[in-house]
């Protein structure tokens, strides 16, 4: 939208866009300055802006007296399950938009239903239900209640309904049996969505943390956002580890964030505005 | 019977694909709510979880204690401040900024999408950490930069009233990005030519803004409204990682009350009442939210 405009109009909006981006900015480069210096700069009473003696060692203290390389592991299964229920997600979509079987419709409205559920309902009772199959305090407890999820499998949906059936049904005259065609055909027609959802689901993997806190009673099993929690308790005081710790889960994703942020608001775009 | 089984494996194919969602949507979404509400209606908790034969039903009286129970009154009341202010803000601010980016298309406006978008995708607990941190009393980024002006120090959480306030501002930084994205999709849905038009007759900007422009995100604005509205009504992470409900359950909301009840107290059957109740306002909410839209016919040119 690039109406004519007198210049001091849009010096004025971009003073505005300027102020305020700097309010966004502001907590994660503080964030960023503090994880690399020593203690003392930070709980100074008169803190400079950059560091006076930079140091590496609030970093590796995440390693060496918390147990960040575990918690980075158990972050890595999750977000690897979590692509793995996108798959899931993508399957059902292509069922609930390219077949027809009975009950199609009363199964589909079901599962879009379950998107209207505060999760605060679900929360205590899926618990107990973990609890009676005997898998809490398990990396399959964590992972399976979010496993797949309702939005996804509309996206998918949505998005598939427009693969011209042709496509598909030569590919089954060609001989291919369905589970080939899923996989041969639609999936790589199906990759923008793909690369979309995927980097969504991988930000969610990465978060994830509710889940894991309630059903995780070892330390073992903690993800980096509960190890992170557990941080800020222990160490109250010390902000220096607290801002690593922080940086250390914020930092990869604002990179992943930055190369691949086309893909995401035009996701959303697409997406939102259904 | 015999037709069942035919049907099953005439279809067994798409069966196949929808089969792994549905069961995991059954076990860990559908039966849920069934427990949820089975349960709130008993006195389930540890020894009931041990073994069943110790829960007794006793009627609607979780319910009734809910409503004397001082800090789940407290609870609604946080909650309430927390959308009361929380909401507008966030819907009124990512609409502003939205339209203010959408005024330029270059490198510059595309950079300004990614910085206010930023904070949406960070972690909850990363955010909280670093906030906490900003807002510490004595070596916190805020305080330190109010008494470069002169100001005196302010404790950011630790009054009740301050807290729910501080927590809103943070809230309100992340949650700013996701809608300003649905705003400006809807933005770019305005045809140009409206505006020339309007240009043409000779309307000024703010005329534009506010006949044109604000009438027609008419569908954005009750989609972000409601959304943020549904969200913030179970306004739970932030004080759960940043203040606990403290102090004095001045930041506790109705969802972190549920959480506490259920998970600290095991007091499993209470709590579901509890998320039962915040299900009631949540519908009663929404209801109203589409009532109103109904009253307001769509805006067309």
């Amino acid at each position: 939208m690039d109406i004519q405009v007198r210049p001091i109009y849009k010096t004025i909006v971009i003073a505005l866009l300027v102020i305020g981006a700097v309010a966004m900015c502001i907590p994660f480069i503080w964030m960023i300055l503090s994880s690399f210096k020593p203690e003392s700069e930070v709980t100074s009473l008169t803190p400079s802006f950059w560091p006076q003696e930079p140091t590496m060692h609030n970093f590796t203290r995440l390693f060496t007296e918390m147990n960040f390389l575990q918690y980075l592991k158990n972050t890595l299964v999750i977000v690897f399950f979590s692509f793995i229920g996108l798959f899931l997600n993508a399957a059902a979509g292509y069922a609930f938009a390219k077949f027809n079987f009975p009950g199609k419709n009363v199964l589909y409205y079901l599962v879009l239903g379950t998107m209207m559920i505060p999760s605060q309902v679900t929360m205590i009772p899926v618990y107990l239900i973990l609890n009676e199959m005997h898998l809490t305090n398990t990396m399959a407890g964590i992972v399976l209640p979010g496993m797949v999820n309702a939005f996804g499998i509309f996206l998918f949906r949505q998005f598939m309904t427009s693969i011209p059936n042709d496509l598909i049904e030569a590919s089954r005259l060609d001989g291919a049996g369905e589970i080939r065609t899923f996989f041969q055909l639609v999936i790589p027609i199906a990759k923008p969505i793909f690369a979309v959802q995927g980097i969504l689901t991988f930000i969610g993997g990465w978060n994830s943390f509710l889940w894991p806190l309630i059903v995780a009673n070892d330390e073992s099993l903690y993800t980096l956002s509960v190890g992170l929690s557990l941080l800020k308790g222990q160490y109250g005081g010390d902000f220096a580890i607290q801002m690593a710790g922080a940086s250390f889960m914020v930092i990869p994703i604002l990179i992943i964030f930055i190369f691949a942020q086309r893909h995401i608001i035009e996701g959303y775009t697409i997406s939102g505005m259904k | 019977m015999q037709k069942a089984w035919q049907s099953l494996a005439k279809h067994r194919y798409p069966y196949l694909f929808i089969a792994p969602t549905l069961i995991i949507l059954f076990i860990f979404s559908f039966i849920p709510i069934l427990v949820a509400v089975f349960i709130s209606f008993t006195n389930m908790d540890l020894a009931g979880l041990a073994n069943w034969s110790n829960i007794k039903f006793n009627g609607a009286d979780n319910f009734v204690q809910l409503f004397g129970d001082a800090v789940f009154r407290k609870s609604m009341f946080n909650t309430l401040i927390y959308v009361v202010v929380g909401v507008p803000l966030v819907v009124l601010l990512s609409m502003a900024i939205a339209i203010l980016i959408n005024q330029g298309t270059s490198w510059l406006f595309k950079t300004f999408r990614v910085i206010y978008y930023m904070p949406s995708i960070t972690n909850i607990v990363a955010v909280a950490v670093i906030w906490g941190y900003l807002y510490n009393s004595q070596y916190g980024l805020i305080n330190q930069m109010l008494g470069f002006f002169g100001f005196d120090p302010v404790r950011w959480l630790q009054g009740p009233t301050i807290a729910k306030f501080s927590l809103i501002i943070m809230a309100v930084w992340k949650a700013i990005g996701l809608n300003m994205i649905i705003f400006l999709a809807a933005l770019q849905g305005i045809p140009r030519t409206y505006y020339e038009a309007a240009q043409i007759d000779g309307a000024s900007r703010w005329q534009q803004l506010t006949k044109i422009t604000v009438p027609l995100l008419g569908f954005a604005t009750f989609f972000v409204s409601i959304t943020t509205l549904i969200g913030w009504i179970q306004f739970f992470e932030e004080p759960l990682v940043m203040t606990k409900g403290d102090p004095l359950n001045g930041t506790t909301s109705m969802a972190l009350f549920i959480y506490n009840t259920g998970f600290q107290r095991s007091d499993f059957g209470y709590a579901a009442a509890g998320s039962i109740v915040l299900f009631a306002i949540i519908i009663v909410v929404t209801i109203i939210q589409f009532k109103v839209r109904k009253k307001d016919s769509d805006v067309e040119y």
